[in-house]
Formats: structure tokens, sequence, C-alpha cells
């Protein structure tokens, strides 16, 4: 199939593509990677009259800024970029494993970190990645600019915060400190396809191995990106280690309600979510005793 | 409706086309520009069979849409051969059987070029990744992962 037709805008300031975005909102969608708009448009299971370029906006919005207190990843970053990244890998190691999850090179070459946070598809990796990295996500039309977490910008199945005339301009979160150890693990039955079941931890471990805080949360089990909150409730307070992450894994499970489908049944996610937050806890306990 | 120009290089040569929005890169190479190596597969992203290289980087020609492209380099598999030579990937694809009836190859041998240059394709699991982005329906993949480990490694005598 082919795309049915609309009419192309490739704004060069960041001012236009707002302004087109307040005429067209309601018929015009966003492209930036092209990755996920681009199928659902071939396919005709999307149709837009407007369809606004921003990939011609200065350069200032492809490139991540890693600073003193706080890392900032504009519409433009590309994921591959992001995965190639030292800093990225040093500082976000949880972003850098999650990357090499998301489809394939080819794919990500083109596709942004933004572009799937505003796609919002729950099976993806990026939105709880970047929720367990407690993100925030700036918005701006031309009516000006607003932020927010994460938990208030996924609403449902590929819905989110996005009012028609906005644009996903950046997330940000803060930077890293020594104490911060993270990880991800995802099962899929083909390396490149969209995982079964992933999941995101962020954990911040004091000198003596006590977690005093954590976020772990989950794709694909939910219609959003989902905190598994009695799992967290479980880890923060205790040194980790195998039980622990053990019990957490078994809370975690517990607390998922996935849908079956003809990949897998509802009970195999819910376990299957489990074991990967036990693993992804094991990995956290190697990293920060280690 | 053609109603937005053009300007890209493909394989080394200038274009200046007028293109509907909404035509894809690859049937703009193929339909416009008759260069029909490029092979159009699912027209979501997922077989491969129609990757092409786009300003150094391996893309999905169906994901993009050719007015996309104005001010790019674009390269594709009519490009590798030069002055009727074919480049050591794709000697190395025949040497080891690494195609059957052909239609995926485009794809896979474009995937792989980008890959081989950005230098870190040291072994078979690194090229059984780097395959993992096309879909072949008649092999098992393993000439395709020794194609590209001979490639690697340099080897184009076995």
């Amino acid at each position: 199939m082919k795309p049915a037709p609309f009419t192309y805008h490739a704004p060069r300031e960041l001012d236009e593509a707002l302004d087109l975005l307040r005429q067209h909102g309601d018929e015009a969608k966003v492209l930036a990677g092209g990755q996920s708009l681009m199928p659902m448009l071939n396919f005709r299971l999307a149709r837009v009259e407007h369809l606004v370029d921003i990939n011609r906006l200065g350069e200032q919005w492809g490139t991540p800024t890693f600073g003193a207190e706080t890392i900032t990843i504009p519409a433009l970053v590309r994921q591959r970029q992001l995965e190639r990244s030292a800093d990225a890998a040093r500082l976000l190691p949880v972003l850098t494993e999650a990357l090499h999850n998301v489809a394939h090179p080819q794919i990500r070459n083109r596709g942004t970190i933004c572009g799937s946070l505003a796609h919002a598809d729950p099976a993806a990796e990026l939105p709880s990645v970047l929720t367990a990295l407690d993100a925030r996500f700036t918005l701006a039309s031309a009516r000006g600019v607003r932020t927010l977490p994460a938990r208030d910008f996924f609403l449902f199945h590929l819905t989110t915060a996005l009012e028609p005339d906005e644009l996903l301009l950046e997330v940000s979160f803060d930077r890293p400190g020594p104490n911060q150890f993270s990880a991800f693990r995802e099962f899929a039955t083909r390396r490149g396809d969209f995982a079964l079941a992933g999941v995101a931890t962020v954990c911040e471990v004091d000198s003596a191995g006590v977690v005093t805080a954590c976020r772990l949360v989950a794709a694909g089990v939910a219609p959003t990106p989902q905190r598994l909150t009695e799992a967290e409730a479980l880890v923060v307070g205790h040194r980790l280690g195998p039980e622990l992450a053990e019990a957490a894994g078994a809370a975690a499970g517990a607390q998922t309600e996935p849908t079956g489908d003809i990949h897998a049944s509802a009970e195999y996610r819910a376990r299957l979510t489990g074991v990967l937050v036990k693993r992804a806890l094991v990995d956290i306990t190697e990293k920060a005793h280690g | 409706m053609a109603d937005h120009t053009l300007s890209v290089t493909v394989n080394g040569e200038s274009y200046d086309e007028a293109v509907d929005a909404r035509m894809t890169l690859a049937d703009f190479l193929r339909e416009r520009l008759r260069l029909t190596g490029t092979h159009v597969g699912c027209e979501h992203g997922v077989c491969g069979a129609c990757t092409v290289i786009v300003d150094g980087v391996a893309a999905r020609s169906c994901l993009m849409l050719a007015v996309q492209t104005d001010g790019a380099v674009v390269e594709t598999v009519e490009g590798l051969a030069v002055d009727g030579e074919l480049s050591p990937l794709q000697q190395a694809f025949k040497r080891n059987h690494a195609l059957q009836c052909g239609f995926c190859t485009p794809g896979f041998l474009m995937s792989v070029t980008a890959a081989l240059r950005e230098d870190n394709v040291r072994d078979e699991d690194d090229a059984r990744e780097v395959l993992s982005g096309n879909i072949c329906r008649c092999t098992g993949y393993s000439g395709l992962v020794r194609s590209v480990v001979d490639v690697a490694k340099g080897r184009s005598d076995e």
C-alpha cells in the first residue's frame, strides 16, 4: 500500500513548525524518524492531511546534552546516536541496553527517542526506560511550553497527553549520581521483535548495599508503562541479594495483569515479568556490590 | 500533484526531480530513476529488502519519503560494483552461496555494507546481529554469516 495524499511541510524553524501545528493540529502529524508513523501511513492505518516533517529544524534538536545536573534528549536525537554514545554508555546503561533491543540498526539509524515516546506503543522499550529514569517531558505548542512527568504523559495504547497542536520537544532527567544503578531486561522470540515483556529498573543503592530508592517499570504488560510498585516496596530499605530479587520478582508477576495474545498467554507474560525483574535486580546487585 | 522538487545524489549521480509528497524513497528509486535493484517487500520496515544507505547510514527506503532526501547522498545496490567488478562483499556472497532466489539480496548487501564500514563486526555473533534486520525466506543464513565474517576479516581466497 501507499500513503494517502497529504500536504507535506518541512519547517526550518521551531516557531514555523508550531504554527503549522496550530493551524492544522487536528489533521496533522509530526514526522521525525518515521519508523512507526510511516508504516501506519503506508498501510493507511493512519491518514493525515498535513505532515509536518521536523527533520529540517536546526542541529540543536538533534544533539543530546549531558549537563552537570540534567541530561536532555531533544526531538531529533536518533536512537542509534545514543546507542553509540560513550557518555550514554557511562551514565545511562539502562538506555544503552534498551536501545540495543529496539528493532534493528537500520531502524534505529532513523528512529528518534522522542518519536518512540510520542508514539507510545506499550510494548516498546523506551517509554518504560524513560519512566524508570523519571524523565520530564517537555511539550511545546504556539500557546507555550509545559512539562509533564511520565505518569501524566502516557495515557493509553498509542495515546499520550500531547494535544493536537503540541510537539514533544525534548525529554530530560537528572544526571545519575554515583549511587544510581540501572538495568534493562526483555524477552523477545527473535532479536529485534517486540518483546513479550520487558523491565527497566533504576535504583539508588547506598554504600552499605541498601536500596534507598527504586523504580521498576514493565513494558508490554499494560496499556502504558507500568510501575511495579509492590516489588519496589519490597526492595526499598533492604540490602540487595538473590532472595530479595526472587521475592521482588514474585511480587511483580503477581501485580501485573497482562492480556494474552497469539504470542503468549497472560499467565506466561506475568510470570515472565517476574523473571525479568529478578534478573534485572540480580544485575543491579552485581553492579552495586561488584 | 508532483509539487515538490528535490536534488539528490544517487550512486554518485545528481538528479533533480519533481515528486508527489507521498512517494516513498523506494518507489522513487525504482520507478523514477529505474534503479530496480532496491526491492520492495513488506513496506512497513520489517523485511529489509528495500534497505539503502542514506547519508552514510543504512535505512529503510520504504519508510522514508523521497522528498526527505533533498540534499542527501543515497547509495543503492547498483552502486556497489565498480567498473563491472563486484565488491568484496558481493564476491563473498557469491562464493558462500549466500543468495538463493535473490529477492532479499540487495537489502542484505546494503545493510552489511553500512555495518562493515562501522568496523564493529568481529565474529559470527556480530554478523548475525547485523543480518537480523533483514529477512530471507530461502536460506538458513549460514552462507550470509560466512560472507559477512569473511569480509570483516579480510578473507577472499576461500
